[in-house]
């Protein structure tokens, strides 16, 4: 088996996340390659070939990936794919917004955000908010498959001596522009990669209010999330969603702030280790999968824990 | 300009759904169905760019099972204009999905098509991706804005790290995130008049689309059970629990 792994990246370093997919490719097994796809991305490209236990790495370094539009990325992966057994890619944005057009063009059936390989064609996958965890098989020639980050751990990133090789060619559809973006800048660490998240809900009340969360996390050396519900209020921003529809986050320790617990949220966090919740509410379902529950008055409870810290 | 909205039919987001008792699938007997979530933000922004004077013709497209009729009444009670069900009992493949919205669009030739992200059953978020594939034209996905102007649409995109703006040259598929727009409700009239706006049938092999399964579901199961914790007394007692028990801080 010979398995590609599309690399997440700035251009500038490898992002963690592919990480996960490559130890999801090694429970595959077989030859294991890299394919990092942008402009200016060699020392992505040197990073993936630092990445332990892999064999080669491709780089399509060409203007026309510089903004991973998907127009012109899947047709490269469809390209380069061709000759592998397996496609891989952590389900990130990036990924999911390229990936299955990859797969369309290659008339696949892409399997998405596996959570265990089973066998090379076989897999497990939550469905319906994670309520329900299904096992699938592929009977096509090449399995295009996307990696939920969580349930795969962060394979070595060093140590590894890949060859890199260049690919040369470059696709561009002239069908969509990249214009700009807005970009959340912030020192604290990744939602997705945090060991300590602290989410707030509606209970916070408004966006000022989450300075008190702020506070933790910085104590914490932790990450902000937040519940839909907060982020349709306009409190916080959208890439701090956790939920079903939001980013899928397992951390060592999960903090929900004024969070109900509707199972869309769950959907995003309950695999984290330890949960915590704070809810004035008894009856709210959060505290169904809290390890820790207190039940109290955010706006007493939060600057005390602050306090204890 | 003309709008194709995808509606899908799915088990309404507020139910929990569980495994058949033989695991070979889940239990959907009696639960009840809706138009997802997304699909229905997908067809209130076609109904709004109807509303700007933009679309000329909203056509909600679904495929699925007979009972997808219900669906599609909801997309016209809320503005659409005619609706196409293509119909099938098979449970299909987003791929295949994607080839039957490709045939319904070679005869349609929309100029823009409006898809959810993701729907909440499957949790697959590839049907749009596929359709652009297949149709061989621009995409954005996870759109929080569209603009359309000049024979181009500007999308803004939810992404990771933020937000992502995109010009993309129509024809092109753009798929909804939850923060569109916020759908409104039918009112009572325009369910009455939804029961007399057109309304075709149509089905797979009649489209000349090969819908065979690549995947084969092999069985479903609960996800491990969290053990039941505990109420914690007050701050100290917590803190104290995050420190020496469960020594995560
Ligand atoms: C298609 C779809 C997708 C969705 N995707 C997501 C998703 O990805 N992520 C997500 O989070 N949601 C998602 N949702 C929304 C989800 O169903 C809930 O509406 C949402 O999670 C509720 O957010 P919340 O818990 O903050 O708000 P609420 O349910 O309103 O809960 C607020 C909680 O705060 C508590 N509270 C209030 N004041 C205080 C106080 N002073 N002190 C202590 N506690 C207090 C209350 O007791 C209550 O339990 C989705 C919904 C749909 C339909
Ligand atoms: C437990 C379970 C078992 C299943 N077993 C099988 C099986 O054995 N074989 C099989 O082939 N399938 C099976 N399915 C169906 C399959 O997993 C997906 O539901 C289906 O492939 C569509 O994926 P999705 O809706 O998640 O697509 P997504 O890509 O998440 O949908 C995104 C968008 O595409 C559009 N769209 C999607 N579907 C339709 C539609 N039908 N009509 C119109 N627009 C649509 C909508 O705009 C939607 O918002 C099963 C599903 C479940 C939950």
């Amino acid at each position: 088996m010979s398995i590609l792994v599309i690399a997440e990246h700035d251009n500038g370093s490898l992002k963690p996340a592919t990480l996960n997919s490559v130890t999801a490719a090694q429970a595959i097994g077989g030859e294991i390659d890299i394919l990092v796809v942008g402009s200016d991305c060699q020392s992505a490209a040197e990073q993936a070939a630092q990445v332990a236990g892999i064999a080669k790495v491709l780089v399509a370094d060409n203007a026309v990936y510089a903004n991973s539009l998907a127009e012109n990325v899947a047709p490269l992966i469809a390209e380069v794919g061709a000759s592998y057994s397996h496609i891989l890619g952590t389900a990130t944005t990036t990924i999911k917004n390229i990936l299955p057009r990859a797969a369309a063009l290659m008339d696949v059936q892409a399997i998405s955000e596996i959570s265990a390989v089973i066998s090379a064609d076989t897999f497990k996958r939550p469905i319906y908010a994670g309520n329900v965890i299904a096992t699938v098989q592929s009977s096509d020639a090449i399995k295009v498959l996307t990696v939920r980050g969580t349930a795969f751990d962060a394979a070595v990133a060093e140590g590894g001596s890949a060859t890199i090789e260049a690919v040369a060619s470059a696709h561009d559809a002239g069908q969509s522009e990249f214009k700009g973006e807005e970009v959340a800048k912030s020192d604290r660490p990744e939602l997705t990669a945090a060991k300590i998240v602290v989410s707030g809900g509606r209970g916070m009340g408004n966006g000022d209010n989450f300075s008190m969360l702020y506070s933790i996390a910085d104590k914490l050396g932790a990450a902000v999330g937040a519940s839909r519900a907060a982020v349709d209020a306009g409190f916080v921003p959208n890439d701090m969603q956790v939920g079903q529809t939001g980013k899928i986050v397992a951390p060592d320790l999960y903090v929900a702030v004024g969070i109900s617990g509707a199972i869309q949220h769950l959907a995003g966090m309950k695999d984290s280790k330890v949960i915590v919740a704070i809810n004035k509410d008894e009856e709210a379902p959060i505290f169904s999968v809290a390890d820790y529950g207190l039940v109290a008055d955010l706006f007493t409870a939060v600057p005390e824990f602050d306090a204890a810290l | 300009m003309k709008v194709l909205v995808a509606v899908k039919r799915v088990v309404d987001y507020n139910v929990k759904v569980r495994p058949k008792s033989d695991g070979t699938d889940v239990d959907l007997a009696n639960v009840k169905m809706s138009i997802n979530p997304f699909c229905e933000i997908a067809v209130e922004e076609a109904v709004r760019l109807a509303e700007k004077g933009i679309a000329t013709e909203v056509v909600a497209v679904s495929v699925g099972a007979q009972q997808s009729q219900e669906q599609l009444r909801t997309a016209l009670a809320l503005g659409a204009d005619r609706a196409i069900l293509v119909e099938t009992d098979q449970p299909l493949e987003p791929l295949a999905i994607a080839k039957c919205l490709k045939a319904v669009c070679d005869s349609e030739s929309p100029d823009l098509i409006l898809m959810g992200k993701q729907a909440i059953d499957g949790d697959n978020n590839q049907t749009g991706q596929m359709l652009a594939a297949l149709l061989g034209c621009a995409q954005a996905t996870f759109a929080s804005e569209i603009t359309v102007e000049d024979g181009k649409a500007s999308v803004i995109r939810e992404v990771d790290g933020g937000l992502q703006t995109v010009a993309l040259t129509l024809p092109a598929i753009v798929t909804s995130d939850l923060r569109l727009n916020e759908p409104r409700y039918a009112s009572l009239p325009n369910i009455m008049k939804a029961k007399r706006k057109p309304l075709d049938v149509t089905n797979p092999a009649d489209l000349g689309v090969d819908i065979a399964s690549r995947v084969t579901l092999l069985g479903v199961e609960l996800p491990a059970e969290r053990q039941a914790g505990i109420k914690v007394d007050d701050v100290a007692m917590l803190v104290d629990k995050l420190k020496n028990e469960a020594k995560v801080i």
